[in-house]
């Protein structure tokens, strides 16, 4: 049965409101913290947990904390990243509009450990409807006295505010994100100095995802030593997957990490088998910008382990044969899918949200949409195919920002495993145009459709 | 669209930006400029001309091109007039795997314009965007801030019967949204 830590009241009718959420045990983590704990004693928690940073990057959260940088006299700033826009991921999204309080409980607790007097939830705009149901919940923790001046009495106060982007999937990363929030265009930040040192207004910053914050809660209720033991080796605790494609029943799983993937496939409990009980072909295990892998790999790892959901086992085999847990956007592919169409919607993306600075992702990421455009419309040569290998590699590593690696990676694995579908687009375009304009679809009878208008 | 001779923002408006900017330490007035450009958009249907960003400049004490620059970066602000009825329809992935192709074509067929254009008589706005975070019930199309799900054409076809009478985008920011200072 799976152990369900962040999503353990999300059937609770009214839970998304406070009295109910404070009925089950809400802001017992403010009280523990601000009441029995010093800031650094909850950095330490977090140490413990093992909890890495649930956004993409899974780079240990406590570490990223212990790096902030506090000299006298200057404010600094916790920003949760809510600009939730990597394809196939829409945990952040559930788990602000079921759970609105246990992300504000985590910005204060986190705040506290961080000495942060002000902090920001930067959403993406489009998720408009969120900021109503945030700005609700904040409204409700400033009148029952967990926001504002002198919270339970301490000598602690804490503003908190939501911030709404206008549609950049750049501003995800955080120094973007943090230009973004300062009233800029979304361009990222040379790095070093890192946000630790110079973030928000040049300030001492940490930007974490809505995810990681939340899961600040559990994690001081049970302990740093207890959430350790959740999970398996190094991916500690639990994973919000996002469960798309393909299959029979999408949506948001807690996994508690160590799940075989062929589980988290096939289970009822999870995405239920592929719909209409096709074939497996394809997955993108972690949001768009992780490479591809083919049904057997995906299952089965190189030297013929079962796969299991978790950072170490995702990335077994390196690009080579693996790939990342990445987010958790779970992009499953039934055997009718066209690898190289589905690629096209990537590299389209990536294209529109290349911010522009460093040339080899501005006009690399418009190339490769190009050449594989050209591929999909017929007119491809294998010279082309070639030239998208070579393309991506000259991206990836060579930009400010990880959009570049993003960009190329799908490309690079989309030709590493199922090269000979680019050959079968270049030697027979006019029997792949029918499968162009073959888009499979559960609930649009398209035949029936179009002879009604 | 007639040309935008004076550009005065609601009272209702005004003091909603000058609400937002309280939220930002003394100095960072600039950090309302997003927040500020929705509703500015918001009041103006739903699309940014030259006069309506100048004005956000003065009410935030920053140059005009700090804003322009904004504005033209972030592909939820429209630099040219919309229809009253803006359709957005995901076509990323996972939508585009469960079909997100053939509701643009049918959009399309039924409102007899192409992706970016707007009908001849000013009501709706077709523009395909990148993903919104609907990957668990695509295929899925946006209008105003509402997000419509698991589609089918009859949906599409119910959305647009209904849009035909309602103009969507200027409840997109209003005055119940942020909490006051």
């Amino acid at each position: 049965m799976a152990r369900k830590i962040l999503l353990e009241h999300i059937d609770v009718p009214g839970i998304n409101t406070y009295d109910v959420y404070r009925s089950k045990g809400g802001y017992a983590s403010v009280e523990k913290a601000l009441k029995t704990m010093n800031p650094q004693d909850v950095v330490e928690e977090v140490k413990k947990s093992g909890l890495r940073g649930r956004g993409g990057a899974g780079f240990p959260t406590g570490m990223k904390w212990s790096f902030l940088a506090k000299p006298e006299g200057v404010p600094s700033y916790l920003v949760c990243n809510a600009d939730e826009s990597e394809p196939g991921t829409f945990k952040d999204r559930y788990l602000m509009e079921y759970l609105p309080h246990l992300l504000v409980e985590g910005m204060i607790t986190s705040s506290y450990a961080l000495g942060a007097n002000t902090s920001y939830i930067y959403i993406r705009g489009e998720y408009f409807y969120l900021v109503r149901i945030l700005e609700k919940a904040i409204a409700e923790a400033y009148a029952n006295g967990w926001l504002g001046k002198n919270i339970l009495g301490t000598n602690y106060s804490l503003d908190l505010y939501v911030h709404p982007g206008a549609g950049a999937y750049i501003c995800g990363e955080e120094t973007a994100l943090l230009e973004s929030l300062e009233g800029k265009r979304g361009n990222p930040r040379i790095k070093p100095p890192f946000p630790a040192i110079a973030g928000l207004y040049g300030c001492p910053t940490v930007v974490n995802n809505v995810e990681t914050i939340a899961a600040v809660v559990p994690i001081i209720n049970m302990t740093g030593d207890e959430y350790a033991k959740i999970g398996i080796g190094r991916s500690a605790g639990t994973k919000l997957i996002s469960a798309s494609g393909h299959i029979k029943k999408p949506g948001v799983y807690e996994i508690e990490m160590g799940i075989t993937v062929e589980d988290f496939i096939y289970s009822d409990e999870y995405c239920g088998g592929i719909l209409n009980d096709k074939k497996l072909k394809a997955v993108v295990a972690g949001g768009s910008s992780v490479p591809i892998l083919p049904a057997d790999l995906i299952l089965t790892t190189a030297n013929g382990e079962k796969r299991l959901m978790s950072y170490e086992s995702l990335a077994d085999g390196g690009f080579a044969t693996g790939t990342m847990l990445g987010s958790g956007g779970f992009i499953v592919m039934d055997e009718s899918t066209s690898i190289v169409q589905n690629l096209h919607t990537f590299a389209r993306f990536y294209h529109h949200e290349s911010c522009g600075q460093c040339s080899p992702c501005r006009e690399g990421t418009g190339w490769m949409e190009k050449i594989i455009h050209k591929i999909l419309d017929g007119h491809g040569t294998m010279e082309d195919i070639d030239l998208l290998w070579d393309i991506q590699r000259k991206i990836e590593g060579n930009t400010i920002c990880p959009l570049g690696d993003a960009a190329a990676w799908p490309v690079a694995s989309a030709i590493r495993h199922f090269r000979n579908e680019f050959e079968e687009f270049v030697k027979n375009p006019s029997a792949q145009r029918e499968v162009k304009y073959y888009f499979h679809c559960n609930n649009i009878d398209t035949a029936a459709a179009y002879s009604s208008l | 669209m007639s040309e935008l001779k004076e550009v005065r923002f609601s009272a209702e408006s005004e003091a909603l930006i000058q609400n937002l900017i309280k939220r930002y330490p003394e100095g960072k007035q600039k950090s309302a400029l997003i927040p500020a450009l929705h509703i500015a958009q918001a009041e103006y249907d739903g699309w940014l001309s030259v006069p309506v960003m100048d004005k956000i400049a003065e009410i935030l004490n920053i140059k005009p091109i700090e804003v322009y620059e904004v504005a033209s970066f972030y592909s939820m602000f429209n630099l040219n007039p919309v229809g009253k009825c803006l359709i957005e329809v995901c076509r990323t992935s996972s939508c585009w795997l469960r079909g997100a192709n053939d509701v643009v074509a049918h959009i399309e067929k039924r409102l007899g314009i192409k992706d970016g254009e707007t009908t001849p008589d000013g009501k709706f706005t077709l523009k395909t965007v990148e993903c919104l975070g609907s990957c668990g019930t695509a295929p899925m199309l946006q209008i105003g801030e509402h997000f419509h799900e698991n589609l089918t054409l009859e949906n599409v076809d119910e959305l647009i019967n209904k849009y035909k009478t309602e103009t969507t985008h200027s409840k997109y920011l209003d005055g119940t949204t942020f909490r006051k200072h």
